[in-house]
């Protein structure tokens, strides 16, 4: 393997090489992930056959089971991946600290609240969680962002706003589920969150929220590494700091709410594939947006193979594998570079 | 014309009034310090100044503009700011940091431009940075770094820069060289220079306007040989002190205590 700190000692050029090394590793890694998550299951199928089953008509057993379930299942899991992980790499940045997460500006929560409610209140309107989730999940966000405004926003506030709403929230889910404890496990699967039968129209919901969210958040990258410097400095290099900071907050809380709305409250992804990113390709926006976008495809996808397979024919949310999985080789990057 | 203007700043912290009436002129390629104990003002007049906060009461003007009412885009062209120890995302080159004082005279739609790259080659070597400009920042000492920043100040191509108290946590020698280095961009490319200094005999030394700040307001503001005296001293410090002239007429301040009533 490649050694990360001889390319960056060797200067710039080096380095460029070294960010579109990483770059194409992740790349190969989430196409990999997506390539498995579509070949392995109850049925085993060889690439050959995925690639005939997608771009043929035919009506056998492989097309029923690509088409049908694995393909849209693994394409909403990627876009889930694509953008719990840009939330995370863009709330990071907004709030100058390591620990923002879509959780911090409540649309976890949010969410959380939303769905649940739906779930145990009304069981038998279960089409309703993913529209009230994100509703729950912008209102919350929203929310937070009234309480932290003082004459302008100042991250530290949008963090303790955050974390407060967020208990708060939080215990109202705990409430409802222990009066309603004999509906809590179509609710308990969620809050971990899974890709179990997602399928066409959980692909729609999230699409248009990955485009536009995407080509935003690129399209903010050279502001959110000014933000990066800080505001003093931000500002005296002619940045709108208030302007960039709530429009960005907003991208990820939009991605982010599409994607949690749709496969529950999905963890890990948002938190640490950002900084798995940065601590292999860097802390600029430009290459970290990208890098953390295939590596949260890669993530979720196999993540959700290997839930699918572990302990077949027991499925496993995909939230528990990618915490089990994901914090051990996240902790191990984060030794490697100290 | 003065550079830059304030007129009647008033700044209040919750009940308390931090500014009171604030009323300056800046001439145009002046290095100008602002001088003041602790909690007289002088870093929320700086931070006024660079719009990092917004005055209660007041106007500033930049040339005849109105700061309140231009882009910060325009102001950035024209203004550097450098506040006190900024922090840096710790993977940055020296070159990358530099590059982002291009910033203002980009736009989204376009990437940088060769005039981008003469203006950072130019701060660069202007800063002596040009051997390092590969460099991790996070690996530089106290005095290499504050010179990037300065680097990123220069590469905006700005008429006038602020900052506020560059040499704290400096040895003397990386003061020197500080000052020496804003002293010579004054002289060459007549930049106007206005910055909080906490050493007064720095502030002699180098300033061509002093002013200093007590409770919010200019106790006396003038060319450093007219303003920092020992009646200066007593009253806005609480020192008592013995002023001596050197070479180049520059008065130096010696310490010789508190001021009995002080204590």
């Amino acid at each position: 393997m490649l050694n990360k700190k001889k390319f960056f000692c060797n200067g710039v050029r080096d380095r460029s090489e070294w960010r579109a090394f990483i770059l194409v590793i992740f790349a190969i890694v989430a196409l990999g992930g997506i390539v498995l998550s579509l070949s392995v299951g109850a049925l085993s199928i060889s690439l050959q056959e995925i690639i005939s089953a997608i771009f043929s008509d035919s009506s056998g057993a492989n097309r029923q089971v690509i088409w049908n379930i694995r393909l849209p299942r693994t394409l909403v899991g990627a876009l889930v991946g694509i953008n719990l992980s840009l939330a995370g790499a863009i709330l990071q940045g907004v709030m100058k600290n390591p620990l923002a997460d879509p959780h911090i500006i409540g649309v976890s929560s949010g969410a959380g609240l939303a769905g649940v409610s739906i779930m145990v209140l009304f069981p038998h309107k279960e089409y309703l969680v993913t529209p009230v989730a994100f509703l729950g999940a912008m209102l919350a966000a929203i929310f937070i962002y009234i309480l932290a405004w003082k004459g302008g926003i100042r991250p530290v506030r949008i963090i303790l706003a955050g974390v407060a709403v967020s208990a708060f929230l939080n215990s109202a889910i705990s409430a409802l589920l222990v009066f309603y404890s004999d509906r809590v496990h179509g609710a308990l699967m969620w809050m971990v969150g899974g890709l179990s039968a997602r399928s066409w129209p959980h692909l729609d919901i999230i699409l248009p929220y990955t485009i536009i969210g995407g080509i935003l958040a690129i399209l903010g990258a050279r502001r959110l590494n000014i933000l990066n410097l800080g505001d003093e400095i931000a500002r005296g290099l002619g940045l709108n700091v208030e302007v960039s900071r709530i429009s960005m907050t907003a991208v990820a809380a939009l991605m982010a709410a599409s994607a949690v709305s749709v496969v529950g409250l999905l963890g890990f992804v948002g938190l640490i594939v950002p900084h798995a990113a940065r601590l292999l390709v860097g802390s600029d926006y430009r290459y970290l947006l990208p890098a953390s976008a295939l590596l949260g495809i890669a993530v979720v996808t196999l993540s959700d193979t290997l839930a699918r397979v572990a302990f077949a024919p027991i499925e496993i949310p995909v939230g528990i594998i990618m915490a089990f999985v994901g914090a051990p080789f996240f902790l191990y990057l984060l030794r490697r570079d100290a | 014309m003065p550079i830059m203007k304030a007129e009647e700043l008033v700044v209040n912290f919750d009940d308390k009034t931090v500014l009171k009436n604030l009323s300056l002129e800046i001439e145009e390629g002046k290095i100008v310090s602002i001088l003041g104990p602790n909690g007289s003002g002088k870093s929320t007049l700086l931070k006024v100044l660079s719009r990092n906060i917004k005055p209660d009461k007041g106007i500033i003007y930049l040339e005849d503009k109105n700061l309140a009412q231009i882009s910060g885009k325009m102001i950035a062209q024209q203004m550097a700011v450098l506040p006190q120890s900024p922090q840096a995302p710790s993977d940055l080159t020296v070159r990358d940091l530099v590059e982002f004082g291009r910033f203002p005279h980009q736009s989204w739609w376009r990437g940088k431009s060769e005039q981008d790259e003469v203006c950072v080659g130019w701060a660069l070597n202007q800063t002596g940075l040009a051997q390092m400009a590969d460099r991790v920042v996070s690996t530089l000492s106290g005095g290499e770094r504050q010179r990037v920043w300065i680097a990123m100040a220069l590469a905006q191509k700005p008429e006038i820069v602020l900052l506020d108290e560059p040499t704290t946590y400096l040895d003397i020698c990386h003061q020197l060289e500080i000052m020496e280095l804003l002293a010579t961009f004054n002289h060459e490319h007549k930049l106007t220079v206005v910055m909080v200094l906490h050493d007064i005999n720095h502030a002699a030394r180098y300033s061509d306007y002093v002013v200093i700040l007590q409770q919010g307001q200019i106790f006396a503001a003038g060319k450093p040989e007219d303003v920092i005296t020992e009646h200066t001293l007593r009253e806005v410090f609480g020192v008592e002190s013995e002023i001596i002239f050197d070479r180049a007429c520059k008065p130096v301040v010696m310490i010789q205590g508190l001021t009995s009533k002080k204590i």
